[in-house]
């Protein structure tokens, strides 16, 4: 009898937070482009006697992920010391949550894929960063700890998906949330989000005994590529009744597929303990229901709105992406609400006129400004005001008495002409040189 | 009878990144194994009507606001007690094989 292979894939997304702080100090969490270990003390260096203490808005922020994404939030929880020796973790242990995670048991649902069980969402913190180099023959590991104790919330979905574009679809979705929360930048080519799967594939309905890890890759492309790839070798593998080791992989664009990689030999042995240095966090339910009242819309929320406004889908779709542009949208619209919305989320998305004009006020001026003078021809106007000054010969003799409170009726005269385009300014302008 | 094998022993040694020599691992197997012994005697306490609790101070919600950031320590003075350092990192022994 011949069973149906179905792949499982489960997902461990990293993402770090945008604080301005870190995790257990007040060291700037921004590393990117920084000048190594100049964003260090003696709690993210590890040094001894130092003491952490939890920063409030890190804490908050990764309740808002759960609460966005239906999780259960323990309104007990604590942080945990994970134990490894890496040159990357200065204390020899990561201060992460093990037994007690902010968030869990939540579910993500979309129209045209199986729904996810959201497994945990917890809080930890990032570690250093390594460059490896040879010098002089001999192989280096160069430490920067600028990344060290950075907020970082590690998110595990249960086995749910078994397609590569499930996986891609709800990994953007969770991006766009957490964009949108405003709680990570979560760019992937600066590492403030990354991607593993855990892949396997069932001859039965049940789980299969093994999972094989993919890391280390920092493209939804790639990842697809990765799993689709995975997914063939080991379908392969079944179909050569061979058995399928549980290993670490990364994805190897050169070789079109996965790739075993070396891992530490020594068995996972992190001995979790109770992280004494901490208090444990207690959560009252208000406190809870308050930030779930208080959460930003959620993305597909905001699309519509967006789009009830007039705002055409496409151009919506991208500024939910940013919350700095939707931001400005919105202060837009709190300025003027019988603006154009579409016309300038267009302007947004295409011009970028939200990085040239800081201050939406003045995008506003520039657009009256603008609309009249290029839906104007220069000749088309220089015709006009030929025309009012031959119509009204009485106006331009006023004018030369000195009545130049004139040129106003002139304008007048000039705008119903032009069906009210045309930059008030400037005609006045050219009214006052014609006459004077 | 000592309560660690010798594979014990090694494996604990190994998560110290500790080298051990082999008298050495016959003094640690009976020597931790002591420790837990102790633990035995311990156990035999009730403490049935005790909470389990990893803190002693009672504290609870110890927060930090996000507002603003902390000096930092000037580069040569966080890598001053390093064994090894360079201008701008620490360095250590490649941790990559390849
Ligand atoms: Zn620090």
């Amino acid at each position: 009898m011949k069973t149906k292979l179905r792949p499982v894939i489960g997902l461990e997304v990293h993402i770090e937070q945008n604080t301005k702080t870190k995790m257990f100090c007040g060291c700037p969490a921004i590393h990117y482009a920084v000048p190594a270990n100049t964003h260090t003390c003696p709690v993210c260096l590890g040094l001894p006697g130092a003491l952490p203490k939890a920063n409030k808005l890190a804490v908050e922020n990764i309740l808002k992920l759960g609460l966005a994404l239906g999780c259960k939030i323990n309104l007990y929880s604590k942080f945990d010391r994970k134990h490894y020796f890496y040159p990357d973790l200065p204390k020899g242990y990561q201060i992460t949550q093990y037994e007690a995670p902010f968030c869990s048991a939540g579910r993500w649902e979309a129209p045209d894929s199986p729904s996810v069980n959201i497994t945990r969402i917890h809080l930890e913190e990032d570690t250093g960063k390594l460059i490896h180099k040879t010098v002089g023959g001999q192989k280096l590991s160069l430490v920067d700890f600028n990344r060290s104790g950075v907020p970082l919330i590690e998110l595990v979905t249960g086995p749910d998906f078994e397609t590569s574009e499930q996986v891609t679809a709800f990994l953007k979705e969770i991006r766009k949330i957490v964009r949108h929360l405003g709680i990570s930048t979560a760019d992937m080519d600066k590492g403030s989000m990354r991607l593993e799967a855990n892949v396997s594939v069932s001859t039965t309905k049940k789980l299969p005994d093994y999972k094989v890890e993919l890391k280390n890759i920092n493209s939804f492309k790639f990842l697809a590529k990765a799993v689709d790839s995975e997914i063939a070798r080991q379908t392969k593998l079944i179909h050569e009744g061979k058995r399928i080791a549980q290993e670490t992989r990364g994805f190897d664009e050169a070789a079109g597929g996965t790739l075993s990689q070396r891992t530490k030999e020594e068995a996972k042995d992190y001995r979790y303990f109770p992280e004494p240095d901490l208090p444990p966090i207690r959560l009252s339910q208000e406190y809870v229901t308050g930030l779930k009242t208080n959460l930003p819309k959620s993305p597909s929320e905001t699309i519509h709105e967006l789009a009830s406004w007039g705002v055409s889908w496409q151009a919506a779709t991208i500024i939910v992406k940013d919350r700095a542009r939707l931001n400005y949208l919105y202060d837009v619209r709190s300025i003027d609400n019988s603006v154009d919305l579409k016309s300038i989320a267009n302007l947004i998305v295409n011009k970028n006129v939200d990085k040239k004009y800081k201050d939406p006020n003045d995008l506003l001026a520039s657009i009256v400004k603008s609309a009249g003078n290029l839906s104007l021809e220069a000749k088309q106007m220089t015709k006009f005001i030929n025309e009012v000054l031959i119509e009204n010969p009485k106006a331009a003799e006023d004018f030369r008495l000195g009545k130049t409170n004139v040129v106003g009726f002139l304008l007048g005269k000039f705008m119903q002409k032009s069906a009210g385009r045309g930059d008030p300014k400037e005609v006045s302008k050219r009214f006052f040189d014609r006459l004077k | 009878m000592a309560k660690l094998t010798k594979s014990d022993v090694l494996h604990v040694a190994k998560l110290s990144k500790l080298d051990l020599t082999s008298p050495e691992v016959e003094k640690f197997q009976s020597q931790l194994s002591e420790v837990l012994n102790y633990m035995d005697e311990l156990n035999t306490l009730d403490t049935d009507r005790v909470l389990p609790t990893s803190q002693s101070t009672g504290l609870e919600n110890v927060f930090r606001g996000d507002d603003h950031t902390n000096d930092c320590l000037a580069r040569d003075i966080a890598t001053t007690n390093a064994s090894r350092s360079d201008s701008s990192y620490f360095v250590t022994k490649g941790v990559l094989k390849k």
